[in-house]
C-alpha cells in the first residue's frame, strides 16, 4: 500500500525482467539438489563429451561424463552463496567500522583510513594472492580475501555518510536526551543512511561472483570435487576442443547473472535516489480521466 | 522585583567562555585564531520563570544554550544547576542531568528522526531513562491531551505532520521525562505567525500549570516580550543588558537595545517612530574590538573611554543590569565617575 503513494515506480521493465531472472536463478540454486536431473558428481563413461541438447543431457557432459546442467545449477549455489558471504563480510565489518570512524573521528579514524588506503592501493586480485599464499588455497580463504578487498570502499562510504548525517538536528536532539552513542549510531543514524548503500551492496554481489569465479578459474578458490562457476570455466577451458559448450554455457551464465545484477542495482539506485526517479507519465492520468492531451489543449487555445 | 533577590537561582552561569578554534596549528598554538562565540557571560535563571536570551544571528545565543545543556564543552566559567556545579561532571552524572534538562529545537521537522514514528520518538527517552511502560504510556496520553493533538498522530512519521503539530510534539517529547528545565532554541522562528501563538501560549501554560523553568532563545523582540519574564540582550557573545521585560522594553538603558527596539516595525501606520540606524556591520567575532564591543556603532561613543575599557555588567537598580559606560536615562556624569 505504501508503494502506491510513492511518486516513482520500482518495477520498471528492466528491473522486472532482471528481477525475475535473478529470482529464478536464486530459486534454482536453492533447490539445486531437487531440480538437478543427475548427481553433479556422478560419472558416466558411456556419455563422455555428450554435445549440448543431446538426449538426457540438455547441456551435454564433460570428460568424466558428468551432466553439465546438474553441475551448473549445483555450482550456482556455491557461487551465489560465496558472493553473499563476501558481501556479508564487507557489510558486517565495513559498515560499523565506517560508522564508528566517521562518528568519532580522531586518531582511530586516521589509522583505519590509512590502513584501508594501503589495502585499496593493492590490486584486489594481488591481495587475494597474498592472502592465499599466507593462508593456503581454498574456498574460505578466497572468500575472506575478496571480502577484505571490498571492505575499504564500504568503510569509506559509511564514513562519509555518517559525517554529514551526524550534523543533523535529530542527532543533537538524541544527544540532548542523553542517548548513548551506540544507540544514536545504530538505532538512529544507520537506518537513515543505509538505503543509498543498499544499491552498492547489490552491485557488489555481482562483482563478488566474478571475483570468486576468477579465483576458482585460476585454481585458487573452490577446490575439486566441489565446483563453482569459475571451476566450470576452468574445466571448460581445458576441454574447449572436445566440447565448446563446457566453456560457453558457464561463461554465458556468469555474464547473464552479472549483467542482471548490475541492471537490477541500477534500478534500485534510481528508485532510492528521488532525483533520478522516473515520475509517472501523464498519459495514464489522461486516459483514466478522459482528459484531452494538455499539449493539444494548448495548441487549440492558441489557434 | 526585589522578591527575586531573596530567591535562590535555579541555574547560574558565571563568566561563561566558549571559543571556537578557527584554524588549528598543531605546532604554533599562539598563531591559532579563535571565534569568541561567548565571552564572560553571567546570568541567573530562577525556578518557574521564562528567561529570554535575545540577539542577532551569530551573537552566540544558541552557543550559550548549548553550553548550559552541556551539549558542548565550556572553555572557562561555571554553570550551577539546582545549586550544584555541573561544569565538569562525569558521564554518569551527565546522563542523570540529561533527564532533568530537555531541549526544543528551531526546526521541528529536523529534530525528529525521519525513520521513526512519533510514538517511538516520544517513548524512546522514557525507555532510555528506565521509566516503567505503564507510567510513560499514561504520560503520553496525558501529554497528547495537554498539547491538544489526537492520539492517532502517534503512528505517523514526522514528514506527515505540519510544523506546528511537530513543534507541539517536540515540546511533549521534552516533557516526557518531567524535566526541571527546558531550553527552547528559537522554537517558533521556523513556524507561521498563526502557529507561533499556539506554541508560545503552550509555553506560557507550562509555566503557569507546572511552574516550568524555560530558557527561551529568540531573535524576535515581540515573541520575547510576550512570553518572557526576564531577558538578556546579547551582542557579539556578551550580555549588554539584562532585566525584567518591563525594565528592558520600557526603560531601555543600553544604546544597542534601544536600536534593536527601535528597529521593530511600527504597530500602527500613523505611529510616530524614529528608527535608529546602526552604522556598519557587526564586528568580526575573531578580532573583538578593544573596549566596548558596541563602541564602533554606538551613537554615544566617547573616545578614550569606550574604545579603551570594557564596561562591566552592573546593576542600575532592581536587578536591571547594563554593560555600558553611559547607560541611557541615567545622569551621565554620575555613572562615568562611578567607574
Amino acid at each position: 500500500m505504501k508503494k502506491k503513494n510513492k511518486a516513482g515506480t520500482f518495477f520498471t521493465p528492466v528491473v522486472a525482467v532482471t528481477g525475475i531472472f535473478l529470482a529464478v536463478i536464486v530459486f534454482v540454486s536453492l533447490f539445486a539438489s531437487v531440480i538437478a536431473p543427475y548427481d553433479p558428481l556422478a560419472t558416466d563413461v558411456n556419455a563422455i563429451y555428450a554435445p549440448a541438447f543431446s538426449e538426457g543431457h540438455i547441456f551435454g557432459t564433460d570428460g568424466l561424463g558428468r551432466d553439465l546442467f546438474s553441475r551448473l545449477i549445483c555450482s550456482a549455489r556455491t557461487s551465489i552463496l560465496n558472493a553473499f558471504l563476501i558481501v556479508a563480510i564487507e557489510v558486517v565489518i565495513g559498515v560499523p567500522l565506517g560508522l564508528i570512524c566517521g562518528y568519532y573521528r580522531g586518531p582511530l579514524d586516521s589509522i583505519v583510513m590509512r590502513v584501508w588506503d594501503v589495502i585499496s592501493a593493492i590490486p584486489p586480485l594481488l591481495l587475494s594472492f597474498i592472502l592465499i599464499a599466507v593462508m593456503g588455497k581454498g574456498m574460505m580463504t578466497g572468500i575472506i580475501a575478496i571480502g577484505i578487498s571490498y571492505i575499504p570502499l564500504t568503510t569509506k562510504t559509511a564514513r562519509s555518510m555518517i559525517m554529514t548525517e551526524k550534523k543533523a538536528v535529530y542527532v543533537e536532539a538524541c544527544k540532548s536526551m542523553g542517548f548513548s552513542d551506540a544507540r544514536i549510531i545504530f538505532v538512529h543514524i544507520l537506518p537513515n543512511i543505509i538505503t543509498p548503500m543498499i544499491s552498492q551492496f547489490t552491485l557488489d554481489i555481482g562483482t563478488a561472483i566474478t571475483s570468486m569465479a576468477t579465483l576458482s578459474f585460476l585454481g585458487l578458490g573452490v577446490q575439486a570435487p566441489n565446483a563453482d562457476w569459475g571451476t566450470l570455466l576452468r574445466d571448460g577451458m581445458g576441454n574447449l576442443y572436445n566440447s565448446s559448450a563446457l566453456l560457453f554455457i558457464p561463461a554465458i551464465c556468469v555474464i547473464l547473472v552479472t549483467v542482471s545484477i548490475n541492471l537490477f542495482s541500477d534500478g534500485v539506485q534510481n528508485y532510492l535516489d528521488p532525483s533520478s526517479r522516473k515520475l509517472p507519465s501523464f498519459k495514464k492520468y489522461e486516459k483514466k480521466h478522459g482528459i484531452k492531451k494538455l499539449s493539444a489543449v494548448k495548441a487549440n487555445g492558441e489557434a | 522585583m526585589s522578591k527575586e533577590k531573596d530567591r535562590q537561582p535555579f541555574i547560574s552561569v558565571r563568566d561563561l567562555k566558549k571559543y571556537f578554534c578557527l584554524d588549528n596549528y598543531k605546532l604554533a598554538k599562539a598563531k591559532t585564531r579563535y571565534i569568541h562565540a561567548v565571552d564572560d557571560v553571567s546570568f541567573d535563571i530562577y525556578k518557574g520563570e521564562i528567561f529570554g536570551i535575545i540577539g542577532e544571528s551569530g551573537s552566540g545565543k544558541s552557543t550559550i544554550g548549548r553550553c548550559v545543556l552541556k551539549l558542548i564543552d565550556v572553555d572557562s566559567g561555571e554553570i550551577y544547576f539546582d545549586g550544584k556545579n555541573i561544569t565538569h561532571v562525569s558521564r554518569k552524572e551527565q546522563q542523570e542531568l540529561r533527564s532533568r534538562m530537555q531541549m526544543v529545537f528551531q526546526n521541528p521537522l529536523a529534530s525528529f528522526d525521519p525513520k521513526k514514528t512519533i510514538r517511538f520518538s516520544l517513548e524512546e527517552s522514557a525507555k532510555v531513562h528506565k521509566i516503567k511502560p505503564e507510567v510513560y504510556k499514561a504520560r503520553i496520553k496525558q501529554l497528547m491531551e495537554y498539547i491538544a493533538l489526537p492520539e492517532d498522530l502517534l503512528t505517523r512519521y514526522p514528514k506527515d505532520l505540519s510544523g506546528g503539530q511537530l513543534q507541539r510534539l517536540a515540546i511533549a517529547r521534552a516533557l516526557m521525562l518531567e524535566p526541571d528545565f527546558i531550553l527552547a532554541d528559537e522554537p517558533v522562528s521556523a513556524l507561521d505567525v498563526s502557529v507561533q501563538a499556539q506554541i508560545l501560549n503552550l509555553m506560557l501554560d507550562l509555566k503557569e500549570d507546572k511552574g516550568q523553568t524555560i530558557l527561551f532563545i529568540s531573535h524576535d523582540l515581540n515573541v520575547v516580550r510576550h512570553v518572557c519574564d526576564r531577558i538578556a540582550v546579547v551582542y557579539l557573545g556578551a550580555v549588554m543588558e539584562m532585566g525584567t521585560v518591563e525594565q528592558v522594553y520600557n526603560s531601555v538603558a543600553h544604546p544597542y537595545t534601544q536600536a534593536l527596539i527601535s528597529a521593530k516595525p511600527k504597530e500602527h501606520p500613523l505611529e510616530n517612530k524614529n528608527h535608529i540606524l546602526l552604522e556598519g556591520d557587526i564586528p568580526n567575532a575573531v578580532d573583538i574590538p578593544e573596549g566596548c564591543r558596541f563602541a564602533g556603532r554606538c551613537r554615544y561613543f566617547k573616545e578614550g573611554l569606550c574604545d579603551n575599557r570594557t564596561p562591566k555588567l552592573k546593576d542600575i537598580g532592581n536587578g536591571h543590569y547594563v554593560a555600558c559606560h553611559f547607560p541611557l536615562g541615567i545622569d551621565r556624569s554620575k555613572t562615568a565617575s562611578d567607574m
